[in-house]
């Protein structure tokens, strides 16, 4: 039998992705992407359905061979290394436990795939178990389990053998709201308890938000942007980023020019300032706002605010925040959110200013390159 | 099931429980009111059945021939059904035909078909003579060797059904959990797929062993006499020694262990795995 090449050894390891595609006949699902996993890191890849994170989960897993491209593990190149040989734990959606091993038999299959002692294996599965909280279910099957208690158990099975990568397939879709929020928790803490690179797949923009050190946005197989939570909330560079990570307020200017670090342009008869940090931005553009940083008041605010008029149409109280639907002059819909407790209730169609800071407004291109 | 329900089901299957209570339930009552009384009223051919070395021996070989046709069916089964669901295209259409085929050609045609290779002046032994690799015929048919291959042969498609279908239900990313968890092929065959095949092996088995017990035409035309299986000892008594009362308790024995064997079946599998 050829010696295997056993990687894993390494506690957490770094993955480079460099110009991987991956075609299926005639269609690209994934296109040059290249992408940096650091040591340890919480990654979320995150997109709509048939957006390629799925294919580039499994390309990584090794359960898929890119068309084209390379892919790197702590400096070796692992493109051709089959999945079986790379050891890196994966929850599939749907937890995919073997239905007819108990949950302590689950938990000690890669263990003993990897030859460890029974004495080793028993001790390990008792911690696993343990750290799950899955204590007292050991003996039972899985179709016995809740879908939380089965989440756990797939979580323990793909930890116990201590993988340098985690590979997380939409591993909460099943659940429901309560139960994902519990579950989000315990795998972050996971997290942080094993110090494992984390790969996490979703479609749910607040889940990944929630959840990781970095985000990477897909769509169309192609990978959009990536950055911290807050920057691409916050900063997104596209318009795609900027509406599938929440809702935003879009408001073409016109007549915009472009001053160092500041943008102007006019918004009905309005002049918008915005902070501006794409030089690159062609003549049109828009000035985009969530809906959090707005607020509704009888007068505009001045001073390092931007202002425009606007009426109520709509107002849903949510509990912890209200939600405003307005119009502009123009006819231009902006949603605002504000806290019920900071804002007494504005009347109905009544008249009103809607403000934000002028940094927290940025430039997008007009159109949305992405989805032309 | 609701109460119309059932009666519906009833209603639905009257045809069939109509056809099968008139051609075998009252034909068979018949059979065991001449295990009691032929040729005297009382239970002498029970204990005979249970005393005769003939008879005996006889039962001793037809549970031994079940139990090396069920091995074999099943061993051949699984593998036929493997390609038939995990194979890529063509060899599905492969293995489809070689399902299919055999079903269409009649268990007469199909006994004297295995003569004609297995026989002494057959295409084998002609063969393996001409090529000079044998000196006397082998003894392929006309004995139990034969029995079996032309049982296997018939009873192997009975198999694949119920374990395709438990084949098909293995969710594919089980598997794929189990290959990224670093095992290799053999122990995914072994530990995850063969385990989540269980119902169906058990199901085929029990069918395959079932239907096994009761074979007339192919160990007569392949046993040739030498080989003989309880259904042809009861052929036997019945039409060529008149002992009725004999072959009929012999009947009896055999449709109530497979009684006992469906009733297990019940038990420990769901019908649907019996199917495609």
């Amino acid at each position: 039998m050829p010696q295997r090449m056993q990687l894993g050894d390494a506690k957490a390891a770094e993955i480079k992705a460099v110009s991987i595609g991956k075609t299926f006949g005639a269609f690209r699902a994934l296109k040059d992407l290249s992408l940096d996993i650091g040591r340890g890191e919480f990654l979320t890849l995150l997109g709509p359905s048939g957006s390629g994170k799925t294919t580039f989960l499994m390309i990584l897993a090794g359960f898929t061979a890119p068309s084209e491209g390379r892919l790197m593990m702590d400096g070796k190149d692992i493109t051709d290394v089959p999945a079986e040989d790379r050891s890196y734990g994966m929850v599939f959606q749907g937890y995919a436990l073997f239905p007819h091993l108990t949950v302590e038999q689950n938990i000690a299959f890669p263990l003993k795939v990897r030859g460890r002692s029974s004495a080793d294996i028993k001790r390990r599965v008792g911690e696993m178990v343990e750290r799950v909280g899955l204590t007292g279910h050991e003996k039972k099957l899985p179709t016995k389990l809740s879908g939380g208690q089965q989440q756990r158990v797939a979580l323990a099975r793909a930890l116990a053998f201590e993988p340098s990568v985690l590979l997380l397939d939409e591993p909460f879709s099943a659940l429901d709201k309560n139960l994902r929020e519990m579950m989000q928790e315990e795998v972050k803490r996971l997290h942080q308890e094993t110090g494992t690179t984390f790969v996490f797949v979703t479609h749910d923009q607040s889940e990944a938000l929630a959840l990781s050190s970095r985000v990477a946005i897909f769509n169309h197989g192609e990978l959009l942007q990536v950055g911290r939570p807050q920057d691409v909330y916050e900063r997104p560079e596209n318009r795609f980023v900027a509406e599938f990570l929440g809702e935003i307020n879009l408001l073409p200017l016109d007549a915009l020019r472009l001053d160092g670090d500041k943008a102007a342009g006019q918004f009905e008869d309005r002049t918008i300032v915005l902070s501006q940090t794409r030089p690159q931005i062609g003549p049109k553009a828009v000035a985009a706002v969530r809906p959090e940083h707005m607020t509704i008041a009888a007068i505009p605010q001045n001073a390092g605010h931007n202002a425009i008029a606007c009426w109520i149409e709509d107002a849903t109280y949510l509990g912890a925040v209200t939600k405003y639907h307005l119009k502009t002059r123009s006819g231009t819909s902006i949603a605002v959110s504000m806290p019920t407790a900071a804002t007494a209730p504005f009347a109905h169609r009544s008249d009103v200013w809607v403000s934000w800071p002028t940094e927290q407004g940025f430039l997008l291109p007009h159109q949305n390159e992405t989805r032309a | 099931m609701g109460k119309s329900a059932t009666s519906r089901t009833i209603l639905l299957l009257a045809p069939l429980l109509l056809f099968l209570g008139l051609a075998y339930v009252v034909p068979f009552l018949g059979v065991v009111r001449w295990s009691v009384t032929m040729p005297e009223p009382g239970l002498g051919q029970y204990r005979a059945v249970l005393t005769d070395p003939l008879v005996q021996s006889v039962f001793i070989r037809t549970l031994r021939i079940c139990l090396i046709v069920t091995a074999a069916v099943l061993v051949m089964a699984y593998a036929i059904a493997y390609v038939w669901v995990r194979g890529t295209s063509t060899q599905r259409m492969l293995a489809e035909f070689c399902i299919l085929v055999p079903f269409w050609i009649s268990v007469l045609t199909r006994a004297f078909g295995w003569l004609a290779l297995l026989s002494n002046r057959g295409l084998i032994n002609t063969w393996l003579q001409a090529a000079g690799i044998i000196s006397e015929p082998l003894a392929l048919a006309r004995n139990e060797f034969g029995v079996i291959v032309g049982m296997t042969h018939f009873l192997i498609p009975f198999a694949v059904f119920p374990i395709a279908s438990a084949m098909r239900a293995i969710d594919e990313r089980v598997l794929l959990a189990a290959r990224g968890m670093g095992a290799s092929r053999s122990r995914i065959f072994w530990s995850v797929f063969v385990p989540l095949t269980y119902g169906g092996l058990i199901g085929a088995a029990l069918i395959v062993f079932v239907f096994a017990l009761g074979f007339f035409v192919t160990p007569a035309i392949l046993g040739g006499g030498r080989s003989v299986m309880v259904a042809e000892l009861v052929y036997l008594r019945i039409f060529q020694s008149p002992d009725w009362g004999l072959g009929a308790a012999i009947s009896v024995v055999l449709v109530l262990f497979i009684g006992i064997l469906l009733a297990l079946m019940r038990r420990f599998i769901k019908p649907a795995h019996l199917v495609g």
